[in-house]
């Protein structure tokens, strides 16, 4: 039984050592973000400073990078969600002929290596003589974010009680209704996380947009392009603040599920 | 009109599948069978042989990335049961504080989290330098631009993808399971081994899948932290596309990675069924 607290105590420890090893590059980068360098290249101490706070906007390109993955996530997160949510919906509350086929291709869609995703959406585009440009990043992003949005939203969808939809249509409520009025509420928590994980998924992402983006950058791609010129500290803070906003969200949205819990 | 309705709504998804990854894999099907080149087009000729010269130009960072990926799989494995067991047996009520921990590094991108891992990693940074500096390491000590350095990145980038399923798969195993085998005379170990490792088993499955694959696919951390002599195949892949535009050579190392890695997976796939994959995929 001692031996058991002691190996209970040791993994108790271990489980923090691994949280502070994941946790240390967001701390260098955080810490970095206050470095008073006075070189282009940000990789030795000089000190504490707020200025690159306010000069956070100073690198034209980069505030181009950062917005074109703000605006491309936001655009293919709705898209996503939409499409994603009512197969979700198909695929956990129908039977319906090809339902096999269906949930093979969304497995491949999320089996597919990021490369070969990127590479092929590459070959059609330019058979299709098509401009590479926000436009071809979104479609990539609906793409690899559409699987997860699928599974995430059917996970809900089976859990739900077909009684309450039947008790809806028995009072009177249109297909519109009581899919407003009854379904939807009641998978909001699964269409919530999804649409958060194909946010997450957009912002990040750097293999498949390397292929699709022609001239644009993202904000990954803007990053990679100056690992050799030597990263400006403009780049650390905006990491921060992206890194401060989805902890707010994240936490925001524990809150609120807790919340939902008690009532 | 109600038997209509699931068509209706799998629709869009549908066209989207279709155009976006069916037709473009078929696509490159066919690119990787053709020969010519960027300037003048490419012709179908059924050359078959674009796929033994491309695995024989290229089969040492074929090789090296399914080692390092499986190498950083297994350290993924080995470094993360202990904490998923740990949080789904002894983490009580701070249960998802811990889970919410170990997720923290994905509030930053991927690239960027990397970077700092290079930097952390740097010969004369924060950590190295210092170590230098105290004489507790030799001045020509360096972990970048080493096999190494590849594995770690990869085995840091991937980590809480294995830790997740296996926690799922451990948090359903019912305590008073293992209390019946220690009341049967099992020792904490033979417990262990018998009792609560089988029935971890399909989460530790989904946590290979959904870690291997990216990870052997991976060209950023074989990038930022291997220098030149480590290069993985995602690299080549990335240049023989969007430097040499050599389609038919890139097409052909595409599908073949591809083919690799979904073996793997419809291995894995019938010992789970999809269902179970994409559900422990979804948590």
């Amino acid at each position: 039984m001692r031996r058991g607290r002691l190996g209970d105590r040791l993994l108790h420890g271990y489980t923090w050592l691994v949280i502070a090893w994941l946790s240390s590059p967001i701390a260098v980068m955080i810490l970095f973000g206050f470095n008073d360098t006075p070189s282009k290249s940000n990789t030795s101490w000089h000190g504490f400073t707020l200025k690159w706070y306010a000069q956070l906007f100073a690198i034209p390109d980069l505030t181009d990078a950062l917005w074109n993955s703000v605006l491309i996530a936001l655009v293919s997160t709705a898209i996503t969600v939409v499409i994603g949510t009512m197969l979700g919906l198909a695929l956990g509350r129908h039977r319906f002929r090809g339902q096999g086929t269906t949930n093979f291709l969304v497995f491949a869609a999320i089996s597919t290596p990021e490369l070969v995703m990127g590479a092929s959406l590459l070959s059609l585009f330019v058979s299709a003589n098509l401009p590479r440009d926000r436009i071809t990043i979104t479609i990539a992003h609906v793409l690899f974010s559409l699987s997860f949005v699928t599974v995430t939203v059917r996970a809900r969808v089976v859990t739900l009680d077909p009684s309450l939809e039947e008790a809806a249509k028995d009072l009177g409520a249109g297909p519109w209704a009581t899919f407003r009025q009854v379904t939807l509420p009641s998978i909001l928590p699964g269409v919530l996380a999804g649409a958060m994980l194909a946010f997450a998924l957009s912002i990040d992402d750097y293999v498949v947009t390397s292929f699709v983006n022609g001239s644009t950058l993202t904000f990954p791609l803007w990053i990679v392009g100056s690992v050799k010129t030597g990263i400006p500290p403009q780049v650390n803070v905006m990491g921060t603040l992206i890194f401060g906003i989805g902890v707010l969200i994240a936490i925001a949205n524990a809150v609120a599920a807790r919340r939902r819990a008690h009532t | 009109m109600r038997r209509l309705t699931p068509y209706l709504l799998a629709l869009p998804s549908w066209m989207w599948l279709a155009i976006f990854l069916v037709v473009p894999l078929a696509a490159m099907a066919s690119v990787s069978l053709q020969t010519g080149n960027v300037i003048d087009g490419f012709v179908m000729t059924f050359s078959f042989s674009n796929y033994g010269d491309a695995i024989s130009a290229y089969g040492t960072q074929f090789a090296r990335s399914l080692l390092y990926g499986g190498l950083a799989t297994a350290a993924m494995l080995v470094i993360g049961y202990p904490v998923a067991y740990w949080i789904a047996f002894k983490g009580g009520s701070r249960k998802s504080m811990y889970l919410f921990l170990l997720l923290l590094p994905f509030f930053v991108s991927f690239v960027l989290r990397t970077i700092s891992w290079g930097f952390l990693l740097s010969d004369d940074g924060i950590l190295f330098g210092t170590l230098k500096g105290w004489g507790l390491l030799p001045p020509d000590f360096h972990v970048l631009a080493t096999a190494f350095a590849v594995v770690a990145g990869l085995t840091y980038n991937w980590l809480p993808f294995m830790i997740l399923p296996i926690y799922v798969s451990l948090e359903r195993v019912d305590p008073r399971v293992v209390e019946a085998a220690q009341d049967l005379y099992a020792t904490r170990s033979a417990a262990f081994r018998k009792v609560v490792l089988p029935l971890s088993l399909p989460g530790v499955f989904a946590g290979v899948l959904m870690t291997f694959v990216p990870a052997t696919a991976d060209p950023i951390n074989a990038q930022v932290l291997g220098g030149t002599g480590n290069t993985m195949i995602g690299n080549i892949i990335q240049t023989e596309y969007l430097v040499n535009n050599d389609y038919p050579t890139a097409s052909a190392l595409s599908f073949t990675l591809m083919a690799v890695l979904l073996v793997g997976i419809f291995i894995y796939a019938r010992v789970l069924g999809t269902e179970n994959v994409l559900e422990a995929a979804a948590r």
